[in-house]
This record gives C-alpha cells, structure tokens and sequence, in this order.
C-alpha cells in the first residue's frame, strides 16, 4: 500500500502531504525533512527509489516538482512511478498545463484530485478520464450552490433596503 | 459577499505568506490569520467557516499547529450543503489523524451521510472513512460500507470496496462479512470496481484462509479468464498507456493471482498459461510494460513450480539487469534476491553483472546489489569475489565503505578456506577501511591469529608492512600494535618465514617505533595507547637493548591525565625496575586464546544477526576450525573443556571471564607485611580496599567503548591491565605462592558451579565479606541463583545475624532462610544462604541490589549497609 504521498518543491517546500498511515505530526515534520533531504540531492540521472527505513519512497521530478509516494519493500516500483504519472496527466488536463503556482493556490482542488485516485493508499480509479468527470461533477455542484447562495443573499439584501 | 468581514480571501493570504521574504515575516503573517480565524471561530461564524478552514489547511501544510480548527472540520461536515461538506471532509482528512479522540465524534455525521441520496456526499464520506477511520469507527460503520458495496453507481462501488480494506485492516474480524459482495465486484466490466474489487479479495485473503480458499475455489479460472480478455483486449483510449489496456489493472490481477496460486499446485496450473502469455507478450520498451513483467516473474517466482515458466522469469530479469535504464536494474537486483532461493544457479550466471552493479554511482542499486552479493557467495566462489570487492573498497565513497566493509568481513569470516588467507583479507580491509570496521571483527582476528601458530610470524610481518602505509586506521594500528606486542621478537628475526614472503630487516628499535608511533599519535583513542601500553611492556623483555628507550616511553605516562595510562605507567614502570627477575615470565605470550569459547560467546550474544536471510547456521568466525560442536558445549567453560594451552599453564579462561585469581588474597593477619611504596606485586595483585572484581570490571568499561562487545574475553585483552595478572599464579616465586595459597578454594568453587558467571565479592568490610556464586537454572534465563557466603571477618562471633537485600522493581527476589544465624569469628566458618532473583528485563538491564547486614556483637547491635553493582552483566 501507499503510507503517504508528498509533494515537495525544489527548494525542500512542502506543496502537498497526504497520510495514509498514522503518523503524529512531530513524525510527518520528521518524515518530510528526512526524505527531502535525501531524494532532492539525487543525481538526475540515478534510478527513481530511495530505501528508508524499512520502505521504499519512489520520487519523481516534474519540472520543480517532485512527486514522492512511500510504500512497502513488497510493492512493485515501476507501477508507482506510473501512479505518479497518472496523477500528474490528470493534475494537468484539470489545470491545462498545470505549474507549481496552480498547485498553491488551487491546493485543495489538488487534493480533491488525489482522493479521486486513491482511498486507503491504493489505487481507486485508472481511467483518466472518470477522475476528470468525477471532479467536473463536484466541481458543478460547488458552483450551482455558491449561484443560489448569492442569488438569495441578493433577495435578502434587496428586500432589506 | 459580506463588505463587514475582516478576514481576507485564501488567495490574498497565500499570496501574502509567499510575499514574506524571511521566516520571521511568515510566521508574523501566519499568527495574524490564525488569530482572526480563531476570533471568527469564537464568534460561530457561518459564512467564512470554509474559507476559513481552507486557510488553516494551508498553514497546517506549512507546519504550524492548527489543532484549534478540529471542530470547525466537524460542523462544517455537519452541514447540509455540498461545498461545506466537501471543504469539511478535506480538513478532516488533513488535520485529523485516526489517533484522536475528535474523530469519534464524526462516526455519526458519517454514518447520515453514508445513506444520503446525493451520491457525491456518500462519496465524500466513504473516502474519509477510507482514509482515517480507526478500529471503533471500522467496526461501527462497516455495515453500511458493506451495503454501498452494491450501490448502484459503480464509482461509489469503487470506493465502498476501498473503504472495506480499510476496514479490514482495522478489524481483521470483520473480513467475513466482505467474501461475498466482494466476489460479485470480481463478475463487473467496469474497470475502476475490477481494480478495487481485486485488490479486496487480495486483501481478504491475506487476513482469512477461508477467504482465501473460497477465491482458489470460486474465482481463479474467471479472473485467468479475465486477465486474458484483458491482454487480447482491442486498443481502448480510455485506458490505454503506451499501448498497453490498462497496466493498473494487468498488476492488480497478477497479484492476485501470486496469492491464489502459492502453496496450491491446481491453481497454479490454471494460470500458467496466462502468465506465460504476459511474458511472452508484453511490450519492454516501456515503464508500464517492464512494471506489468516485473509483477509477473514475481507471480512466476512465487506460484508452484513450473520449470518452464521459471526460466522464461529468468530471462527476463536477465534482460533488465543488462538495461540501462537505473530503475530497471534496480528492481531487476530486487527480483534476482528473491530468485535466489528459487534457483540459485540461474542467479549465479549473472554474478559479473551484479558484481558490476556494486560499483554503479547509483547508492539504492549499489545496495542493492551488495545485498545480493552476499547471498551469492558460497565456498567456490568466496575468492574472487572478495578480491573484487576488496579492490573495490579502495575506491568507494565514504558513506558507502561502512555497509561494504561490514559484508566483507562478514564474507570472509564465514567462508574463509584457509586462516591464512583470512588473516591476508583482513589485513586488507583492516588498510583500506579500518576505522570502519566493528570490534567484534578484529576482536575475532586476533583470536584467529593467536590460534595459527604457524603464521604469527608472517602475520607481524605483514601487519609491520601494513602500518607504515595506513597507520591512520585504527583497528589495523590496534591488531598491529597487539600482535607486535605479543609477536615482536619473531619479526625482528625473520622466524617462521613462508616461501611466499620477502624477507624484510626490522631492527628491534623499528619495532619499538612502531608502538611508539601508536602511543604518541594525538588521534589514538585510549583502547589503543593501553593497547600499545602493554605492548612496550611485553617488548622490553623481548627486546634488552631497548629496554631503556621503553622505559623512558613508558615513565612519560606517569604524569597522563587519563587514569588508566597514568597508572599503567606507573605500574609497569615499577615491574620494570624493580622486578627484573621475574618479568620476563610475567609478560609472557598470551596463552592461545580459545576459539570455540569466542565463537559460543559470539553466537550465544548476537544470534539473530548471524542467522542471516539465507538462513545459515552460526557462522565461525574462520575457515579452519570448522567443528561443528554444539553451541552447549561451547558455552561450557568447565575447565575440562580447555586445552592447556601454554607452559605457564595458568587457566587463562579464568581470566578472560574475569574471575579474577586475586579475588581472595586480602588477608588481614597476613605476614606478608608490604614494604611501603615498593611491593608491586601487592599492586599488580591490587590487595586495596576495593574488591579487586570490581577494579577489573572498571579497567574493562573504560577500555572497551564497544558497548555489546560479545566479548569479555577480549575486553580482558584489550584491558590487559596489570589487575588481571594473567600468568601471575604460575609466575610467582616460592613466598607468594604462600601468599596465594588463601584463594585456592575460592577458585576451586567457581570451577565446580561450571557456570558461565564468575563469582564476585558482593560486599566487604572490616569486618565482614560476602561472597556471590551464581548459577542459572536450564529454561530460564532471567532467573539467577544466587548462593551468598558470609565471613566475619573479626576476632568477635556474631550473633542474630539477619541478612536482608532490596531489589529495584524489575527485579523479583526469593530469599530463602539463611544456614545459621551465628557467625564465629576470624574467618572460622561461614553462614550461607540461598537468594532467587529474576530479572524480567532481561538482556537489557543488570541486576544490582542492595544489602542491610544486622548481627550483634558483644550485645551491641551493628548495622551494615551496601550496594552491588558489580554483577556479571549478563545475568
């Protein structure tokens, strides 16, 4: 199974963090500095898994991005990278050639994605194109729920002058 | 929106946060925003709840504490509308973890929302379910999760399945109730339901056998079916990666189908066929390809044998190890460490490859591949591969020379064919890394050295080769420096020369610049300058003509800071002066230090480590004594067992274990009244007011900074210091032996209790001595028995003579009623009793305890009191 999925810029800043395991948070601050420090120093060229403590994290960089999910000695590698992946195209067929700023000031919408991909540290969903529909769906819903919120403050507020 | 409120939207504080240019500013930002979210938190503020929440997430991100918005978490999802809902359940999941107490309080909200009618809210409330719910909320909820596993909506079949594995895992009981509806996901087209639908039943399987053989039973040929519907399926873009239909799912079933065919030949069978065709089939140019045939060799590897299949497995991992790409050959290496067991010979072909993969720049593959390594050594091919690692060793990078060193050595003790090119290997390594190697290794080394009698003379040749190219590492100076000690005279004289060698001429003054050089180096720790101590010691009866140089070295210690030079200074310098007649049999040869005792203690000492994945036996520490004699007899240090090894004759073993000759010899109406000041051999005996256990215990703590040495007999070597006497008993001359006479029981009583801990001085006075003999009873090893002896030591008897211990609370004591309660005086008996301690932290702490002794005398009542702390440690 996936024990957590980070999201780590360049410069070691934290852009999304998701626990599958439990882990207190002084441990996820502990976790966070220990795997960062060791996947960002990696060569461009050395394979994408880093063994630590007991587990295996698979990293790979996205232009200033590095997209990192932990899992168990056991697991098959080659098809977490491909999970990453997966996540990335859908990151960026949401956000249309998606950048880190998008991934700031949209970091709930990157977490909506996630749990549209993963529940419990496996993988839910491998059809790109579900997970697009999905979120549109939700997406829809928020934005007919904020129309009718304001069309009714609208009538209040007009009916109070 | 409100113009009244104060709070500013996400974007401005995101905005803001980045804007800061130092950490200080950040956190000036961050405590604004938390203080006016948690001003509107007081006030119950509607509106802004999300925004708010969305904000603490961020700063929650960053690292800053925002436990104070739980509850907000929890009445946003208590809200009727979705957007609440959905910006509720996300700080849930993010702010919340299963370990707190918080969470139960949405058990009830989850459960309205998991029957809701807007299928997007029970899809919000089965992920956060399935991402942090813990055991309580499990088991309440895994009725309606089990109900929602045949909704209508295949998405949310999905992720109810999800949810059940969670659930699963929480509560392994609960996984009964899952077989069946989980069974009917295995039969649907939809692929997101297949892929959780089969990554359920695997996760049923693992946790119920009879879940598993339902599946064997029911669903192995549909899911063979399945798979190669799958793999023969025509080119679908919605699943399609680098032309394969959906790998995700191709893993998922391989998988499952690794754990219905193991330990069951029909199934394996069954899909033989199908995993020969997606190995065959699969396309290797791509990632998602090679991630779809490493699971399959894994699921090849694992299901019952079929030849066929196996070597096709191999083959492939061949293919990927000749790869260029890293992470191919790094699970290649990953897989081939699992093949070993499977077939070790076709793993052997690669071995060039692997050995190769040792030295890439690469640390994750070349740790890999040094994992590997070792489990392809076996006797014929221990030599060349250690030679390639060895040289490789020159060049590797420092983070790496540890684990490689550590191998090595571990290689090369285990498969060793002959001592002498042990010692040439480790002589090596000891150049190379010395200061990484652990002290059990060259511990052992010196125990292989001193064994070969033959090549003591080669090895202090080689060793005085090594030192003067690598004397920056420590081991190598501590083995050089002990065997020049011990073997000096052979390598001035170029005694038991081996044809291989060139004959080299060390005047005895090199010699002694070698040890000299190893006492004065600034970066020696205090384990070699004692070392090297004892060693000028040993050479200035070696060596006459230097005796006055060593002297002279030796006397510039008596003014050390450190306690142990100073007074081995002074003790040895002493020994030097004034007791030239018998020094040269003082500093004799170490008696041949008894191999099969340090392999036992080793093993007895660190068994799991040794026990490596192969699963070998003990491994012996050289080539040459190979006897398989049972670990028992090997910890059996009755003094049968020991081969004398020397003229001097003195039972070593008593020494190494610290049983220490001059326990008794304090002997108050001794007539050997001590000329002050002069008599080293009342020094060297340490007839002082402390016991002289203790004294060595001490000398051994500061000496050995190796906290688990498995070896106290080397820490006996190591601190040879001048309170373990080791030859004293057979040295002495006429009048001492009189002297010695009065330990002579003592001795006698530690050989007859055959056990494996020495006895000790519990607690002495003027007045008063009480012995400690222990021994174990067989099956319980926390348990100690303790046979304490008191002697009155006094002209007067005591009377009403109580004894009481104390114990600290990991400790159990028994005390058993005492053999009298009269103790005549000067010695004349002695009253034992019996106490039963367990000590429950075994292995991980020592006893200690503390003694009230009461007793009259002349009518008067006398109260003693003491503490032991100077216990055997492993008891």
């Amino acid at each position: 199974m996936i024990h957590f999925v980070l999201l780590i810029s360049r410069q070691g800043k934290v852009r999304l963090t998701k626990w599958y395991s439990p882990y207190t948070q002084k441990e996820r601050s502990k976790v966070i500095r220990e795997l960062s420090g060791m996947i960002l120093n990696r060569g461009p060229k050395l394979c994408n898994f880093v063994e630590w403590r007991g587990l295996k994290a698979v990293y790979k960089r996205y232009a200033s991005l590095y997209f990192c999910m932990c899992i168990d000695q056991e697991d098959n590698e080659l098809e977490v990278l491909e999970i990453i992946h997966h996540y990335v195209e859908i990151l960026d067929r949401y956000f249309g050639s998606v950048c880190e700023l998008d991934l700031i000031f949209n970091f709930h919408k990157a977490y909506y994605i996630l749990d549209e991909l993963l529940i419990a540290g496996e993988l839910q969903e491998s059809s790109k194109k579900t997970v697009a529909r999905l979120i549109a769906a939700q997406d829809s819903l928020v934005e007919t729920a904020k129309e009718q919120a304001s069309s009714i403050s609208n009538i209040i507020a007009q009916a109070t002058k | 929106m409100n113009p009244f409120s104060s709070g500013t939207r996400l974007r401005d504080m995101i905005r803001a946060i980045r804007a800061c240019k130092t950490a200080a500013e950040e956190r000036a930002v961050i405590r604004k925003e938390c203080a006016a979210i948690r001003a509107a938190i007081d006030e119950n503020d509607h509106d802004y709840r999300h925004r708010n929440l969305a904000k603490l997430m961020f700063i929650h991100m960053l690292g800053y504490p925002t436990h104070f918005g739980q509850m907000e978490c929890l009445k946003l999802i208590a809200s009727s509308g979705f957007p609440e809902k959905r910006i509720g359940y996300l700080g849930l999941m993010l702010l919340l973890d299963e370990r707190q107490e918080v969470l139960m309080l949405v058990t009830n909200s989850l459960k309205q929302d998991l029957n809701h009618s807007n299928q997007y809210i029970v899809g919000l409330a089965l992920c956060a379910l399935g991402n942090i719910c813990s055991a309580e909320m499990a088991r309440d909820l895994a009725p309606e999760v089990e109900r929602l596993l045949q909704f209508r909506d295949p998405n949310i079949r999905k992720k109810a399945a999800l949810c059940s594995i969670r659930i699963i895992r929480k509560v392994p009981d609960l996984a009964e109730n899952f077989v069946n509806p989980a069974a009917s996901l295995l039969k649907e087209k939809h692929h997101g339901v297949m892929i959780t639908g089969v990554q359920l039943c695997t996760e049923l399987c693992k946790h119920s056998p009879e879940a598993l053989e339902y599946f064997r039973k029911k669903s192995t040929e549909a899911i063979v079916k399945t798979l190669k519907d799958l793999v023969n399926s025509p080119y679908a873009p919605e699943y399609d990666i680098a032309g394969i239909t959906d790998p995700f799912l191709h893993i998922r079933m391989l998988k499952f189908l690794r754990v219905l065919g193991q330990g069951d030949a029909d199934a394996s069978d069954c899909m033989n066929d199908i995993l020969a065709q997606v190995a065959t089939k699969t396309e290797s140019n791509k990632n998602a390809g090679n991630a779809i045939l490493y699971e399959c060799v894994e699921t090849i590897m694992s299901i019952e044998d079929s030849g066929g299949l196996r070597v096709l497995a191999i083959n492939i991992l061949g293919r990927f190890l000749s790869n260029r790409d890293n992470n191919i050959r790094y699970v290649a290496l990953n897989m081939l460490m699992k093949a070993i067991t499977v077939d070790g010979q076709a793993v052997q072909r690669h071995r060039t490859t692997i050995l190769e993969c040792v030295k890439d720049s690469d640390a994750s593959i070349r740790k890999r591949a040094l994992e590997l390594v070792y489990l392809l050594v076996n006797e014929s091919n221990v030599k060349p591969l250690t030679k390639e690692l060895i040289e490789y060793l020159e060049v590797a990078d420092q983070e790496f020379k540890g684990d490689l060193t550590a191998k090595i050595c571990s290689i090369v003790a285990k498969y060793s064919p002959e001592k002498i090119w042990y010692i040439d290997q480790m002589l090596k390594v000891l150049s190379e890394a010395g200061n990484f190697v652990k002290d059990e290794v060259w511990h052992a080394l010196i125990v292989v050295i001193s064994n070969a009698s033959d090549l003591h003379g080669y090895t202090v040749r080689a060793l005085y080769r090594a030192f003067q190219i690598s004397s920056e590492q420590e081991s190598l100076v501590r083995v050089a420096v002990w065997c020049i000690g011990e073997y000096g005279d052979m390598l001035v004289n170029n005694i038991g020369m081996l044809d291989i060698e060139d004959p080299i001429v060390v005047t005895e003054a090199d010699a002694v610049d070698i040890v000299d050089t190893a006492i004065k180096r600034h970066d020696s720790d205090l384990t070699t300058k004692a070392m090297a101590m004892i060693a000028l010691l040993k050479l200035s009866s070696r060596f006459p003509s230097c005796s006055e140089r060593i002297n002279h070295l030796i006397a510039q210690y008596k003014g050390s800071l450190v306690l142990e030079l100073q007074q081995r200074s002074i003790e040895f310098n002493s020994i030097i002066a004034s007791h030239q007649n018998m020094k040269s049999v003082l500093v004799e040869r170490m008696p041949v230090l008894d191999e099969a005792t340090f392999i036992g203690k080793r093993a007895g000492n660190i068994p799991a480590s040794l026990s490596t994945s192969n699963g070998a036996a003990i491994s012996l520490p050289n080539g040459v004594s190979k006897s398989a004699a049972p670990l028992v007899d090997l910890l059996d240090l009755s003094s049968e067992d020991v081969p004398v090894p020397s003229s001097s004759g003195s039972d070593f073993i008593q020494d190494l274990l610290g049983l220490d000759l001059a326990a008794a010899p304090e002997q108050p109406g001794s007539n050997f009244a001590p000329k002050s000041g002069t008599d080293v051999l009342l020094d060297l005996l340490s007839i002082g007011t402390t016991p002289p256990v203790q004294n060595t215990a001490s000398a051994t703590d500061i000496l050995s900074n190796q906290e688990k040495s498995p070896t106290s007999q080397l820490d006996g070597l190591s601190s040879l210091s001048p309170l373990s006497a080791s030859k004293f008993p057979a040295a002495v001359s006429a009048p001492t032996i009189d002297l010695l006479g009065g330990l002579a029981p003592n001795v006698a009583s530690a050989d007859e209790n055959g056990s494996v801990h020495p006895s000790i001085v519990a607690y002495e006075s003027g007045s008063l001595r009480i012995t400690f003999d222990f021994s174990k009873t067989a099956g319980s090893p926390q348990t100690t028995l303790i046979h304490a002896t008191f002697k009155n030591l006094s002209p007067n008897i005591y009377s009403n003579f109580i004894f009481q211990a104390a114990v600290p609370k990991f400790l159990q004591l028994h005390l058993d009623p005492a053999s009298g309660s009269t103790l005549p005086g000067s010695g004349n008996g002695s009253i034992t009793q019996k106490l039963r301690v367990t000590n429950n932290q075994h292995g991980k702490k020592h006893l200690v305890m503390r003694l009230r002794i009461a007793y009259k005398v002349d009518d008067k009542d006398i109260l003693e009191e003491g503490q032991v702390s100077n216990f055997p440690r492993n008891l």
